[in-house]
């Protein structure tokens, strides 16, 4: 898969912490993150998503990467080299799928399962993507910016207390 | 015998998609089976091929002995947890026993999820703090200090000296008092009472040294985004200087407590063995990481605050097993206690906290003779700063691992998503390598060498 097309283009751009952010598509996600792991980027320190529903024009995507609903962000770490670098790649909302990096780091099981139970963003290649955090028949996927937040309703002291 | 234990070479793990797929579509028809399939291969697959990767060493070798094949009424799937008094918390685990060895495992998690990224998201910077320190509850300032990072570094400010070497005193002695509740813990669940009596004793001197500093025994809300709450109290030096004597002494009256002991010494020395390219695969960090000979620490490596201002050794083991884990953190305390002399040494003097009027309140006594002032202490604690537009992961090194933060600010007061990389939630993943081939009344000391903190793992 890699290596037979040298290396893939993609454009990069700086994080606020100064971390090298790659910005694939989703064809190129999956072939980046293993020439990043050829290259020495042992371990996958993290992955989570982001839902951009509220904050569509966010600053910081190069030109030519268009901005979607979603958003898949792996951290990757090389300890040989101690650097880490960061891939961000775009989900759209209507198709919420991306390869999963489970055959490259088995360590996103969870990370990947969270990402779907919260998101609702699919890997595919996943071999048991359930829901790990919320109860299994749960409706709807909470971290999604359409997705209230539960409140209690305010007491007022005029209100009838449950006396 | 079983192929899929046959070793060739690093490509068998994609070597077939068609299988892989087909389990794919298995699990998207079914999006909450919490099940443990008994006997099928198609699982045992999740935990021999894909979740270790190009393993090959460690596990297989370990388990070569146990027929993974025999039929499903040979073996008995129990359910440990989550009520179990042994798995740290709310962890449920799913066992396929034969006779009394693991064969597969599966952590069941989620019993103490809250939504803590989600209220994250609803709390301002300021008000942040007090949520994440409540996510690790056994170094809670570890929480309040990554949080504080990657705020700080989306605000790009910089922070006085003595704020930096304040918050390491802090993060060290939360890591003294962390790994010294878990040998309490670690020491009750191999049937040590005594650890468990001592180990609780020695954390209380460290939270009565928090709780005069912070005002609170537990989530402390001390380290904020521009500093520390408050400046340390008087005294500190002599304060500090008794708890290093005491707990260092204390160190050695373990060794001679359990490191020599030939009962702990069998339970542990051999159980719960994890190869270094495993633990790297499945992303593990902390003492799994270093039990297996890798010495990566972050305060060494990759230094934040003034670590590379202190001297400290990185501790490695060599076999990944229990006993090694135990005595990386025995000697971290150690390590720690090195540190924290060195914070009493060299401790700089100045500000606590950055003078900045956007993020930083006024003082106290400037508040009930000035209006401007007490108009500036209400917009700081009720609207909140402004934090430039950006994104940004941090990572400290917590007594469980890497502890990481994904911060993406929107240009307003709260954060737009937090996301907290929690090392329990990630270490958690190896639990099934680790348990895998041994006996089951071994699983809660591996179980407990994990070290989760389920508050964090559920967050």
């Amino acid at each position: 898969m890699v290596g037979a097309e040298g290396p893939i283009a993609v454009a990069h751009t700086t994080g606020s912490d100064g971390t090298d952010v790659a910005h694939p598509t989703r064809e190129q996600y999956h072939a980046l993150v293993a020439q990043y792991r050829a290259d020495g980027f042992e371990t996958c320190a993290d992955l989570c998503g982001v839902d951009y529903l509220t904050h569509p024009g966010r600053s910081g995507l190069p030109e030519g990467i268009k901005p979607e609903r979603f958003e898949v962000v792996v951290n990757l770490l090389s300890l040989q080299l101690r650097r880490r670098v960061r891939v961000r790649v775009q989900v759209p909302e209507d198709d919420p799928v991306v390869d999963s990096l489970i055959d490259l780091y088995p360590g996103t099981d969870a990370m990947e399962r969270e990402v779907f139970d919260l998101f609702g963003i699919r890997f595919s290649g996943h071999p048991d993507l359930t829901r790990i955090l919320m109860p299994e028949d749960w409706e709807g996927h909470p971290l999604r910016k359409d997705y209230g937040v539960g409140r209690v309703p305010v007491q007022f002291k005029e209100a009838p207390g449950p006396r | 015998m079983n192929e899929r234990r046959e070793p060739q070479g690093p490509t068998r793990l994609v070597a077939s998609p068609a299988r892989l797929h087909r389990v794919a579509d298995v699990a998207e028809t079914s999006e909450g089976a919490q099940e443990l399939a008994p006997g099928s291969p198609e699982a045992f697959l999740r935990v021999g091929e894909a979740a270790v990767g190009e393993l090959g060493t460690g596990a297989v070798g370990r388990t070569g002995q146990i027929d993974l094949e025999r039929p499903d009424d040979e073996t008995m799937i129990i359910n440990m947890g989550p009520q179990h008094p042994s798995t740290h918390g709310v962890l449920r685990l799913m066992l396929e026993l034969d006779g009394e060895v693991v064969l597969r495992s599966k952590p069941v998690i989620g019993y103490l999820h809250t939504g803590m990224e989600k209220t994250g998201e609803e709390l301002t910077y300021v008000q942040g703090a007090t949520n994440v320190t409540r996510m690790d509850y056994l170094s809670p300032l570890n929480n309040e200090l990554v949080f504080s990072l990657a705020t700080e570094a989306l605000l790009g400010i910089e922070l006085p000296e003595r704020a930096t070497w304040i918050r390491m005193l802090m993060s060290e002695l939360n890591r003294i008092s962390s790994h010294v509740m878990w040998l309490a813990t670690n020491g009750m669940d191999l049937g040590s009472t005594s650890m468990m009596i001592y180990g609780f004793r020695e954390r209380e001197m460290v939270l009565a040294f928090f709780e005069k500093t912070t005002g609170l025994r537990m989530n402390h809300n001390y380290i904020r985004p521009g500093g520390v709450a408050a400046d340390l109290p008087d005294g500190w030096e002599d304060d500090v200087t008794v708890i290093c004597d005491t707990i260092e002494a204390r160190t050695y009256e373990y060794d001679e407590l359990l490191t020599g002991q030939p009962i702990f010494r069998e339970r542990t020395i051999g159980v719960g063995a994890i190869s270094a390219a495993d633990a790297l695969a499945l992303s593990a960090t902390g003492p799994i990481l270093r039990s297996t000979g890798v010495a990566w620490d972050l305060r060494r490596d990759m230094p934040y605050l003034a670590y590379d201002q202190v001297d400290f050794d990185v501790i490695i083991g060599t076999y990944g097993d229990n006993f090694d884990r135990y005595a990386i953190r025995l000697n971290e305390i150690r390590e720690s206690i090195k540190i924290v002399r060195q914070i009493v040494e060299k401790m700089p003097g100045g500000d606590y906290r950055v003078q900045d009027p956007k993020v930083t309140p006024p003082p106290r006594a400037r508040i009930d003779e000035s209006m401007e002032a007490l108009i500036h202490h209400f917009k700081v604690f009720t609207e909140g700063f402004r934090v430039p537009e950006g994104e940004v992961y941090t990572a400290i090194e917590s007594p469980r691992g890497e502890l990481g933060c994904y911060l993406v600010s929107d240009g307003t007061s709260k954060p737009y998503r937090l996301h907290i990389r929690a090392p329990s939630f990630v270490n958690l993943q190896s639990l099934p390598v680790l348990l895998r081939g041994g006996l089951v009344a071994d699983a809660v000391a591996t179980i407990s060498s994990v070290d989760p903190v389920m508050g964090e793992v559920d967050r």
